[in-house]
C-alpha cells in the first residue's frame, strides 16, 4: 500500500495556534470595518478572508499533508471560482 | 458475429442471476443496471407528469381569455412543469438512467468506482422529488415564479417557494455524486485496451458532463439556500433596499443553469455520435474532433451565462463580453454537427428507429441552435426576450435535441437490457407522429415570439389566436405520438419476440456480452483491441 494514504495526526499545540490565529484575524476584520479606508476596506476584508480560509484548508482540512493531486483538484476549483467571480466583474464595475 | 458470446449460461442475466426478486431488489440494489433502470423509470414518469402539464398549457391557450385555467393556476402549473422537465426529467435523463446502464460496460467495467455512491444519488434524487412535489400541495401551494425562482419576486411571494427550492438544493446532491462517480469510473475503471483514443463517444460526452456536474452544481445549491435566507431571515442580500443587488441572483442563477444546459445536452450528442456510425455502417467522421468539442463546449459553456441577462440592467461591457463569449461555443457545437453528416455521406443508411430519432436531433438542434444565436445576438435579443421565440428555442434544444435523444437511446439499448425487441412499424409511427406534431407545435411558437407574443401569460391579444390554435393541435399530434412510442416499447420490452446478441452490428463492447448482460457484465475481462467504430474489428458485418 502507498503510504500517502495514511493518518497525518497533527499535534494540538498546533491546532490551538491556528484557531487563536483565526480568532486574531476575525478581530481584525471588525476592527478593519471601522476604519475609513474607502475601497480598500473590501481588499482588505477579502485579503483576511484569504488568509483566514488558507488557514483552515492547510491544517484543519490537512490539504498542507496531502499529495499533488488533492492540490491540484483544489486549485482547479479555486481558478474555476476566481473565473466565475472575474466574468460577474464586467458587469458591477462597469454597472 | 463470432465476438458475440452466447447467453445460455446466463439466461436472464442481471434480471435473475443475483437470485434476488422483489422490490428491495431493486431499491437497494448498487447494480448499475438496476440503478440505471431505477431512474429510468423514474424520469420517465416525471416526464410524462410534465408532458401532461404542457398538455394542459397549451391546451389553456388554444383560445384568447380564460380557456381552462385563470391566470394563478396558469403561473403555478408553467413553474410546476418547467421544474419538473428541468430538474427531474432532463438533468438527471440521459447521464442517470442510459449512463448509469451502459457506460461501465462500453468501458469495460463490473460497475461504477462507488456502486454505494450511485444508489445513494438514487435515494437522493428519490427524496429531493418528495420533497419538491410536497411542495405543490402544502404551505401557500404551488410555486409561481418560473422555474428559474428570480427574485425579488421569489422572495416575496406567497406560495411554497422554500420546500420546493428546498427539493432542488437536494436533487443538486444527487447530480454531484453522480458527477463525482462517473469522472472517477472512467478514469480508474477502463478495461486492458481501453485507452482514451478508444472511449465510445458516449463515455467522452458523460465525461465532460461529469465535470460541469461537479463545479457547476455546487453554485446553484448555494444559490437556492440563499433564497430560503432571503424568506426566512431576510437577509437582504438581493434587496436594494438594504444594500443587495437582484441582478446578482441572475448571475449566481445562470453561472450554474446555463452550463447545465450542457448537462442536458452534451450526453444527447453522445447517444447520437453512438447510433450513426452504426446505422451508416461507417466509423465515425472526426472521433477526435467530435471527443475535444464536447469538451470545448463543457469549458466554453461555463462562460456564457450572461447571455440570459441582456435585458436585466446589467452592463453594456458585460452584455457585449457574454454576447461575443456566446458565440464562440456556437464553434465546437457545429463541428459535432458537421462530423455527423459527414458520417452519413455514402454510408449505407438504415432508417430503423433509433437512426430516425437521431437524425431528428440533428436537425431539431440545429434548429434550435441557430435560433439561440438570435438569442445570443444581444441586438436581436433585445427584441424577442421573454417571448414565445424562446419558449420555441428551447423546447427545440431540449425537447428536440435531448428528449429525441433520450427516446433514440431508449431505442438503441433497451433491448439489449430486457432481452426482447419492440415492433419497428409501431415505432416508426410513433417517431413521425411526434417529428410532425413537435415542429408545428413549436416552429408555430417562434412565429408567434417574433411577432410579439410574450411568454408565461396565460391570455394573449386577438391577433395571435390562429397560430396559438394550430400549435395547440401540434401539442395532441405530439402526444398521440409519444403514446404510441411508450406503448410499443413498453409491449415490447416486457412481451416482445426474444433475441440473442448483436441485433444493429455495434461494436462497442455493450454489444459483445450475453443479451441481457449479467450482473457482472463480462464473463472474464475484457482486453480491448479495437476502437469504438471499428466494425471489421469487431467482426461485426
Ligand atoms: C408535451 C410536451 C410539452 C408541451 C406541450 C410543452 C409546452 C409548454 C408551454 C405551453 C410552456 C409555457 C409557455 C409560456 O406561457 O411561457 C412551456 C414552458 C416550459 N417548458 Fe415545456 N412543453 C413540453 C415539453 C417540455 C420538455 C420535454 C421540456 C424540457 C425537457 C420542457 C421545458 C419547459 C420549460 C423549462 C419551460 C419554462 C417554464 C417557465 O417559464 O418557467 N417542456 N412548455
Ligand atoms: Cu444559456
Amino acid at each position: 500500500m502507498k503510504t500517502d494514504n495514511a493518518e497525518h495526526i497533527v499535534d494540538y499545540r498546533k491546532l490551538a495556534a491556528v484557531w487563536l490565529a483565526l480568532l486574531a484575524l476575525t478581530t481584525a476584520t471588525v476592527v478593519v470595518s471601522r476604519l475609513e479606508l474607502g475601497a480598500g476596506k473590501v481588499w482588505a476584508a477579502l485579503a483576511i478572508a484569504c488568509l483566514k480560509s488558507g488557514l483552515v484548508i492547510a491544517f484543519f482540512m490537512h490539504m498542507k499533508y496531502e499529495t499533488r493531486l488533492f492540490r491540484i483538484i483544489l486549485f482547479v476549483a479555486l481558478v474555476t471560482l476566481a473565473i466565475f467571480i472575474g466574468l460577474t466583474f464586467f458587469d458591477v464595475l462597469y454597472r | 458475429m463470432s465476438s458475440v458470446q452466447t447467453t445460455t449460461a446466463a439466461a436472464g442475466g442481471f434480471w435473475r442471476d443475483s437470485g434476488k426478486t422483489g422490490i428491495g431488489s431493486w431499491i437497494f440494489s448498487t447494480d448499475h443496471k438496476r440503478i440505471g433502470l431505477l431512474y429510468l423509470y423514474s424520469v420517465l414518469g416525471f416526464f410524462l407528469v410534465g408532458a401532461t402539464l404542457g398538455l394542459l398549457l397549451r391546451l389553456e391557450l388554444m383560445t384568447p381569455g380564460r380557456t381552462i385555467m385563470g391566470a394563478t393556476t396558469y403561473n403555478a402549473l408553467f413553474t410546476v412543469h418547467g421544474v419538473v422537465m428541468i430538474f427531474l426529467f432532463i438533468i438527471p435523463g440521459i447521464p442517470a438512467s442510459f449512463g448509469n446502464l451502459v457506460m461501465p460496460i462500453q468501458i469495460g467495467a463490473r460497475d461504477v468506482a462507488f456502486p454505494r455512491l450511485n444508489l445513494l444519488s438514487w435515494w437522493l434524487y428519490a427524496i429531493g422529488a418528495l420533497v419538491v412535489l410536497t411542495a405543490l400541495f402544502t404551505g401557500g401551494g404551488a410555486p409561481d415564479t418560473g422555474w428559474t425562482f428570480y427574485v425579488p419576486f421569489s422572495a416575496r411571494t406567497g406560495t411554497n417557494v422554500s420546500v420546493a427550492v428546498f427539493g432542488v438544493f437536494i436533487l443538486g446532491f444527487s447530480s454531484i455524486l453522480t458527477g463525482i462517480n462517473f469522472v472517477t469510473t472512467i478514469h480508474r475503471l477502463r478495461a486492458e485496451g481501453m485507452n482514451w483514443g478508444r472511449l465510445p463517444l458516449f463515455v467522452w460526452s458523460l465525461y465532460a458532463t461529469a465535470w460541469v456536474q461537479i463545479l457547476a452544481t455546487p453554485i446553484i445549491a448555494i444559490t437556492l439556500v440563499l433564497v430560503i435566507a432571503e424568506r426566512v431571515l431576510g437577509t437582504g442580500l438581493f434587496d436594494p433596499g438594504r444594500g443587495g443587488d437582484p441582478i446578482m441572483f441572475q448571475h449566481l442563477f445562470w453561472i450554474y443553469s446555463h452550463p447545465a444546459v450542457y448537462i442536458m445536452i452534451l450526453p444527447a450528442m453522445g447517444v447520437v455520435s453512438e447510433i450513426i456510425p452504426v446505422f451508416s455502417r461507417k466509423p465515425i467522421f472526426g472521433y477526435k474532433m467530435i471527443a475535444f468539442s464536447s469538451i470545448a463546449i463543457a469549458a466554453a459553456g461555463s462562460l456564457v451565462w450572461g447571455h440570459h441577462m441582456y435585458t436585466s440592467g446589467m452592463s453594456d461591457t458585460a452584455v457585449m463580453v457574454f454576447s461575443f463569449l456566446t458565440f464562440i461555443v456556437a464553434i465546437p457545437s457545429a463541428i459535432k454537427v458537421f462530423n455527423w453528416v459527414s458520417t452519413l455521406y455514402r454510408g449505407s443508411i438504415s432508417l430503423e428507429a433509433p437512426m430516425l430519432f437521431a437524425l431528428s436531433f440533428v436537425l431539431l438542434f440545429s434548429i434550435g441552435g441557430l435560433s439561440g444565436l438570435i438569442l445570443g445576438a444581444a441586438a436581436t435579443d433585445v427584441h424577442v426576450h421573454d417571448t414565445h421565440f424562446v419558449v420555441g428555442h428551447f423546447h427545440y434544444v431540449m425537447f428536440g435535441g435531448t428528449g429525441f435523444a433520450f427516446f433514440g437511446a431508449a431505442h438503441y439499448w433497451l433491448p439489449k437490457f430486457y432481452g426482447r425487441r419492440y415492433k419497428e412499424k409501431p415505432a416508426l409511427i410513433g417517431w413521425a407522429l411526434m417529428f410532425v406534431g413537435f415542429n408545428v407545435t413549436y416552429f408555430t411558437m417562434q412565429v408567434l415570439g417574433i411577432r410579439g407574443m410574450p411568454r408565461r401569460y396565460y391570455d394573449y391579444l386577438p391577433e395571435f389566436a390562429p397560430l396559438n390554435m394550430v400549435a395547440t393541435v401540434g401539442s395532441w399530434i405530439l402526444a398521440a405520438g409519444l403514446i404510441i412510442m411508450i406503448v410499443n416499447l413498453w409491449r415490447g420490452l416486457f412481451w416482445g419476440e426474444p433475441f440473442q446478441g448483436n441485433p444493429w452490428g455495434g461494436a462497442t463492447l455493450e454489444w459483445s456480452v450475453p443479451t441481457p448482460p449479467p450482473t457482472e457484465n463480462f464473463e472474464e475481462e475484457p482486453v480491448v483491441s479495437h476502437g469504438p467504430y471499428d466494425f471489421k474489428g469487431a467482426g461485426v458485418p
